[in-house]
């Protein structure tokens, strides 16, 4: 059982451990360009990698090392080791290698894309080690460090799967870290699908039938069906269509169209429901037209959560409330749907606050990574007490 | 030219060869060396916060190889200061430093206060608008000098183009080096031409060095300070590192127009000040250009013999022919 007093004492120290904090401005602000300098995009994750591995390394950790799908792991041992809590945040980016990383500092913030997703939460993973070292927090737990790769989009997690499907210590609990938004609250995951609808369709040669044939017409009637879908509002689904890829000209009618769409749900099963009817929908155009359809779903998780009540939950909320951060619960489609998965108690946490996510402008705040630092060590030190252990 | 040669080949080195900071603070700290770092400003606010960032943190705070970082300058009216101070360097205005002897604006104007500011055995000047900014940029200049004692002024030059299809690469510096300072070194001080970007605004010097020596408050500075340094020491004091790429903001034609006006003034102030104006040296007809093979520098000569003919008036079968 967690020791009340000791616990009582950890949150009284969040507001001296941010005040403290202030004294490392700069080494945690380099970490955080140099991570936003170097390019990242899913499945070319080496480069930043490398570059975690030598902080890893100039930071005195164990078993430094990458593994075949490209993670960086190291691990920081604890006084007894009697348990190991994953720290991680994904080092892939959206941004291809192509595009223009700089970095722009101001007296407040840091500007450029990736800055926030997920440099700042990478930075974490570099700056901890001397954060705890600086506040003379020793932890009894061990505390691996997880740069995971292949997280985003088409990489569906894969980097922190096959960690969790491989790792050699039991895994305790989890903390993932996103560069924003701070006071964000994630301990339940949606169940959630992604795919790409394909149509491939002949053009007809003659002038009656440019107008309606092609790809477009076709794409049109499944993406009016799939807007027919009735979601419950409770529990809460949704689905979005986020991309729609066709045609190159005003005047030639294509024969190729793609739609990305992405389904999510708190309910188990609604998620497959909704997939069964999209499918359907995609068979009868290949019935009633001359189409050849297809449905490619990339990534998929099942819903999972740990639940408002449950004690890392509400410790959490409690050093929030001393730091004057207003949490936001939203659930998360992100890493933590993985660790949930292997019924792991875990949380998604945001480091600092910031505006423009996955936008060339993407900047983030300086002055409330304070906050998000301290609130991240006291939500290391309470697991570190047990506060997870009356649920094991 | 074989101390050319002999010199590129002992004292070119790559930023890479000081990658070890812990060895190089250890021997810095064995020879008693102290290291200030100084990067002169006008208007830089979008570039010297993560400029300040990256040597305080990797150079002080992880690793104390620089005892100072201090921005000079000459009366920016955007936030360069604000944001310099902030985080955690020292700021100066240059017309507050050493006040009695008045001041003037020009970037050399903060090089040379800089000296009387600043404590270091060692300064290391690094301009602010580099825009893709990494500990190297000072870590390659200074590591010549607390290496080798004889080495007194470092130079950075850029290289290493990240995609290039033959083996051997065109190489040197920017437009103005090219175009003026290496053709003016090419004809009067060949062996000057082994600097391959003479006027990178990034450089390590020795105390002893920089006081010794006068500084044109303009864009002649650099020019002027390496043939000083040259006539006083000869290039065996002289090293170079390559720092790779330097992403900055490019300059236009008229602003070139601007700084070889200024270049040119300084070079000749320099000959005249050694008596070289009214006794002109021979001319060299040999042009020294420079190419490069993977890390290997080696300059490519070209004779330029601009021969001469007479006026045709002169010509008798001209005269002849046209009955003049």
């Amino acid at each position: 059982m967690p020791d009340w007093t000791e616990h009582d004492s950890i949150l009284r120290s969040v507001p001296q451990y941010r005040d403290k904090l202030k004294s490392m401005k700069e080494r945690i602000l380099a970490d955080a360009v140099m991570l936003g300098e170097i390019p990242a995009p899913t499945f070319g994750e080496e480069p930043i990698v490398r570059f975690l591995k030598d902080r890893f390394t100039e930071n005195a950790l164990d078993a430094i090392s990458t593994d075949e799908v490209g993670n960086a792991i190291g691990l920081l041992p604890g006084r007894t080791g009697n348990r190991s809590i994953l720290v991680a945040a994904h080092v892939d980016k959206i941004w291809e290698s192509g595009v223009d990383h700089t970095v722009t500092v101001t007296a407040n913030r840091l500007k450029g894309p990736g800055v926030a997703d997920n440099a700042m939460g990478v930075t974490a993973l570099t700056a901890l080690p001397n954060i705890l070292e600086s506040l003379g927090v020793k932890l009894d737990a061990n505390l691996i460090f997880l740069g995971a790769s292949r997280s985003m989009g088409r990489g569906d997690l894969e980097g922190l799967r096959f960690f969790l499907n491989h790792c050699q210590h039991p895994i305790h609990t989890g903390v993932c870290l996103e560069g924003v938004q701070l006071g964000r609250l994630s301990y339940s995951s949606l169940g959630m699908i992604r795919g790409e609808i394909s149509i491939e369709s002949q053009v007809g040669t003659d002038w009656e039938s440019w107008s309606l044939s092609g790809a477009i017409p076709c794409m049109n009637w499944i993406i009016q069906q799939i807007l027919s879908i009735e979601t419950p509002e409770v529990p809460k689904t949704s689905i979005i269509l986020g991309s729609v890829q066709a045609g190159t000209t005003y005047s030639s009618p294509p024969d190729h169209a793609l739609l990305r769409f992405e389904v999510r749900s708190e309910e188990p099963g609604m998620v497959a429901r909704i997939r069964g009817r999209i499918e359907e929908f995609v068979d009868q155009i290949n019935a009633e037209h001359q189409t050849r359809a297809g449905i490619q779903i990339i990534a998929r998780r099942r819903p999972g959560s740990i639940g408002f009540s449950h004690p890392l939950v509400k410790g959490t909320r409690e050093v929030m409330a001393r730091l004057g951060i207003q949490p936001t619960v939203a659930p998360s489609i992100s890493e933590l749907a993985a660790l949930l998965d292997k019924d792991i108690p875990s949380l998604t946490l945001g480091i600092t606050t910031g505006s423009n996510k996955h936008n060339f402008n993407e900047s983030i705040e300086i002055e409330p990574m304070y906050a998000g630092f301290a609130q991240l060590v006291a939500v290391l030190q309470l697991i570190d007490k047990g506060i997870c252990d009356g649920n094991d | 030219m074989e101390t050319i040669d002999n010199w590129l080949s002992k004292n070119t080195f790559h930023h890479g060869e000081y990658w070890d900071l812990l060895k190089l603070v250890e021997l810095k700290e064995q020879k008693g060396l102290s290291i200030s770092l100084c990067i002169p400003t006008l208007n830089e606010e979008k570039t010297i916060g993560k400029e300040i960032i990256i040597f305080k943190s990797e150079l002080m705070d992880r690793y104390p190889l620089i005892d100072e970082i201090a921005v000079i300058d000459s009366g920016s009216t955007d936030q360069t200061c604000e944001i310099a101070a902030s985080f955690g360097a020292d700021v100066y205005l240059s017309t507050d430093i050493l006040a009695s002897e008045g001041f003037k604006r020009g970037k050399g104007e903060n090089l040379w206060k800089a000296i009387y500011q600043l404590k270091g055995d060692i300064i290391c000047y690094v301009d602010a608008d580099i825009k893709n900014i990494h500990p190297r940029f000072a870590t390659g200049l200074v590591g010549p000098l607390i290496h080798r004692d004889e080495v007194q002024y470092v130079k950075a030059f850029y290289d290493r183009p990240l995609a290039f299809s033959q083996g051997i690469r065109p190489s040197g510096g920017g437009r103005v080096t090219e175009i003026l300072v290496r053709p003016l070194f090419s004809l009067f001080f060949p062996e000057l031409t082994a600097l391959i970007q003479p006027l990178s605004g990034e450089y390590a010097v020795r105390r002893e060095v920089l006081e010794s020596i006068p500084f044109p408050i303009g864009y002649g500075v650099e020019t002027s300070h390496i043939i000083d340094v040259y006539m006083k020491y000869g290039l065996e004091a002289f090293a170079q590192t390559d720092l790779d790429q330097r992403v900055h903001r490019n300059q236009s034609t008229l602003d070139l127009g601007k700084m070889s006006f200024g270049i040119l003034q300084s070079f000749l102030n320099r000959m005249e000040s050694y008596g070289m104006v009214d006794r002109l040296p021979e001319m060299a007809n040999i042009f020294r250009q420079f190419q490069a093979e993977g890390n290997r520098y080696e300059q490519v000569l070209r004779e330029i013999i601009e021969e001469e003919r007479p006026p045709m008036i002169e010509i008798e079968a001209y005269r002849k022919k046209f009955s003049r």
